[in-house]
């Protein structure tokens, strides 16, 4: 059977390496893994999503409407937009960061309110992390995408030290210690 | 050792196996990965190299190829009209060593400013085509691209679409086959096309599409897979994943690695083997109109779309007539379209132009986003140059309005093809005035060196152009140097420049934020004192992602402030504080 992660937020947030850092997870736990990704600056501050698929053989590497067993967002507003894509039964890991998004900044529409509890109330489980204050304690307010991807290993039942011997050969050198402990700290939130 | 790679590094690694030379290209989402690892290879392997626009980067694949070297150029579609014309001829000289075309389609259009299908250009050009539908195939299939350029001595093909470039699966990575600079032998009547002997090409030419065609029909690249017969599917790349996805064993399929030309007896063969026949395919009917045309009968573009993606759960819907449940909010989500960076220069640019209330004809490029609200500030976008061109057009039909026009574009855009539209204002005499923002940087397409940053490709120091003495060379006399974080200076410069009645080439000089190099240098966040903020809004106007506006005062955000300053002389009361 194929599972399916959704990782959203806004462009500049570091989705990418989170998906990177989950695929090559998945990839040494010998599952069949497909990631599908958005590039180009031109993404940046725009909504953004990465697409990541496991299991015994992957044929699409998207993701579509009801098809998420987890849903990763960076921002709560994401978590709303890309609610749909979850499916039921499915749930959401959300970083309680809020990103006004250029409507809202100019005043063309509002930041809608208390986003999260009305996620809830539809039925959805929701594990909400404060990930800047993790990655802060950590040493970078840069260090979100890796304590969050630790939230999203908490929820698998794969072992922590595959995850930390994922980010020991793909983050540089001098960032290694820095993601460990962001990671650390969303694993254990 | 298996890998997962992106479908571009697959490509970049089949590259390697291949024993190519030499890669030659200019950046272009979503191809732009496979140079950019290409490059990791090292250039005693690889030659690889951002050339200045898509057409000298094919013609120094060309030049490679017919010098005996396997070379190999990457481009994004619309990146394959500025190379047409050596395409087009290319495919009567044949090569040498091996020469591989890579053009990436963006169904979609995530990040293009069209929806263009690159496989009319092959068969236009009569070129053979292969299109992968994963990251193994990208370099098996670059591998096999390379063998059959060789042996059918044609320029080859190989087609991505974004989901493809911009996917990653596992790859079992080989060593690299070294394959020796092959012998050069003049032969004019081959390589160099006059009339004469390009007449006896084209007899070549259409030979060699019977003898490709006739290799197709029993190349291990198209794969017929036979389970319920009831539904036959027909599709190639992505969209072979996507109806797998959705269909799985309860329809047989026919993949196709070879998209031009076709299998026809195979097609033939699978059509007669299942009851109804479905042709996939992403954009235009390319090959439903080759299955109609041999009489026979299949669904296509009728039931499906002309416009935008294929995916599994729309083939899913049509075909199968299932469709997933999936749960929504009722309240209205605001959008998030993407938005020029904090600290962005083109940002002070934007808002002085906006204080001049000018017509402003565009170009592509990050800038482009100065199109979106609260700048607002293009008029017109095309195609990489027009700006500098289409501004020469327009002043020539409204003179009385050159003084309320400017063109707007990129350093790297500029080289690319806005040098020769600079020319034509200066040879034609229109006031234009040119703005180059030059941020030092290809920004786009995720930070590529050009021929203006001083930088070659693996960052090894190399000239920069020098766009004062290029303008002065063309034969413009006005050329003068802004810095668009000084948004007051930077208006009232271009106003002037605006009164003069010559043409004027106007350089807006400050280095990308996000370079490293520059953003280490940057001072620390700007913050709003709350005690004087009056909520006037000022500082919002010129829309900078890291402010935001609650409980009627102004706040940044200190994760995405990256100190430009900018809004500091906005706000009247002194609230805003910062800059060490
Ligand atoms: C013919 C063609 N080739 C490539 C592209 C992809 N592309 C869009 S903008 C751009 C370059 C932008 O760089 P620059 O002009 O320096 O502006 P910046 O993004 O840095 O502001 C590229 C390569 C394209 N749209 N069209």
């Amino acid at each position: 059977m194929t599972r399916s992660i959704l990782i959203v937020g806004v462009g500049g947030q570091g989705t990418l390496l989170a998906s990177r850092l989950l695929g090559r997870t998945l990839l040494a736990k010998d599952y069949d893994v497909k990631i599908s990704e958005v590039h180009g600056m031109s993404q940046r501050g725009g909504s953004v999503v990465t697409y990541v698929r496991y299991g015994d053989n992957v044929a699409s590497p998207i993701v579509e409407k009801g098809e998420a067993d987890i849903i990763l967002s960076f921002e709560e507003l994401e978590a709303a937009r890309w609610l749909p894509y979850l499916k039921k039964g499915g749930k959401i890991v959300v970083n309680t960061q809020k990103m006004d998004p250029m409507p809202v900044i100019i005043g063309a529409a509002e930041y809608p309110k208390d986003v999260l509890k009305q996620v809830e109330a539809a039925g959805v489980e929701v594990q909400a992390v404060d990930a800047l204050r993790m990655a802060l304690e950590a040493g970078s307010p840069k260090a979100v995408n890796v304590a969050l991807l630790g939230v999203v290993a908490q929820n698998t039942d794969i072992e922590k030290d595959v995850w930390e011997e994922t980010i020991r050969t793909t983050v540089p050198e001098k960032f290694i210690d820095l993601n460990l402990k962001a990671f650390g700290l969303g694993y254990n939130a | 050792m298996k890998k997962l790679m992106l479908g571009n590094e697959a490509v970049a690694q089949g590259l390697y196996e291949a024993g190519v030379r030499l890669v030659s290209s200019y950046p272009g989402t979503p191809s732009t990965e496979i140079t950019e690892n290409a490059v990791k290879y090292g250039e005693d392997v690889i030659w690889c190299e951002w050339a200045p626009n898509e057409k000298v980067a094919m013609e120094t694949a060309i030049g490679a190829s017919i010098a005996g070297g396997r070379a190999f150029c990457a481009q994004k579609h619309v990146g394959l009209n500025v190379a047409a014309d050596p395409l087009f001829t290319v495919a009567y000289t044949g090569v040498n060593a091996g020469l591989v075309i890579a053009v990436a389609d963006d169904p979609g259009m995530f990040s293009s400013q069209n929806e263009q299908d690159s496989r009319h250009y092959a068969r236009a050009a009569k070129v053979l085509m292969l299109e992968p539908s994963d990251s193994t195939e990208c370099k098996e299939f670059t591998k096999l691209a390379f063998d059959l350029s060789e042996q059918f001595d044609t320029p080859v093909f190989l087609r991505l679409t974004t989901r493809i470039a911009h996917s990653s699966s596992s790859v079992e990575v080989g060593e690299r086959e070294e394959v020796p600079v092959k012998e050069y032998v003049k032969n004019n009547q081959k390589y160099a096309m006059l009339p004469a002997n390009a007449i006896r090409r084209h007899v070549v030419v259409e030979d060699r599409q019977v003898a490709e065609a006739e290799w197709a029909e029993t190349a291990w690249v198209n794969k017929t897979e036979y389970n319920d017969t009831k539904i036959g599917v027909i599709a190639a790349g992505i969209t072979y994943q996507y109806a797998k996805e959705a269909l799985g064993d309860k329809a047989s399929y026919l993949k196709l690695g070879c998209v031009n030309p076709l299998p026809l007896n195979l097609i033939k063969e699978f059509a007669s083997k299942v009851d109804t026949l479905y042709v996939l395919e992403q954009l235009d009917p390319v090959l439903e109109e080759q299955v109609r045309a041999m009489g026979i009968d299949c669904i296509g573009k009728e039931a499906f779309d002309l416009k935008g993606e294929y995916s599994q759960s729309m083939i899913a819907k049509v075909i199968l007539g299932e469709e997933k449940e999936s749960i929504a909010l009722d309240i209205d989500i605001p959008g998030r379209p993407p938005a020029l960076c904090p600290g962005c220069p083109h940002r002070g640019l934007f808002s002085a132009l906006k204080q001049l209330n000018v017509f402003v004809s565009g170009d592509i490029g990050c800038y482009t986003l100065g199109a979106l609200p609260p700048l607002g500030m293009i008029d017109t976008c095309v195609c990489m140059g027009a700006s500098v061109s289409a501004l020469h057009g327009r002043n020539k039909v409204r003179p009385e309005e050159a003084k309320k026009s400017v063109a707007v574009i990129g350093d790297s855009t500029f080289v690319h093809s806005g040098i020769t539209g600079l020319v034509n204002a200066a040879y034609n005499q229109s006031n234009s005035k040119v703005i180059v923002l030059d941020n030092s940087i290809t920004g786009m397409t995720g930070h590529q060196q050009n021929p203006t940053t001083g930088k070659r490709i693996n960052g090894d120091p190399t000239t920069a152009i020098d766009l004062e003495a290029l303008a002065h060379a063309v034969g413009i006399e006005r050329v003068i140097v802004v810095d668009p974080y000084d948004i007051a200076a930077t208006r009232d410069a271009i106003a002037a420049e605006l009164e003069v009645e010559a043409p004027s080439l106007i350089i807006a000089r400050r280095p990308c934020v996000l370079l490293k190099e520059v953003r280490a240098k940057m001072p620390k966040p700007f913050e709003v004192a709350i005690d004087k903020c009056v909520g006037c809004k000022a500082c919002m106007k010129i829309g900078c992602p890291a402010i935001s506006f609650a409980d009627r005062k102004s706040s940044i955000d200190f994760t995405q402030c990256t100190g430009c300053g900018m809004c500091q002389p906005l706000c009247k009361f002194d609230a805003i504080k910062g800059g060490n």
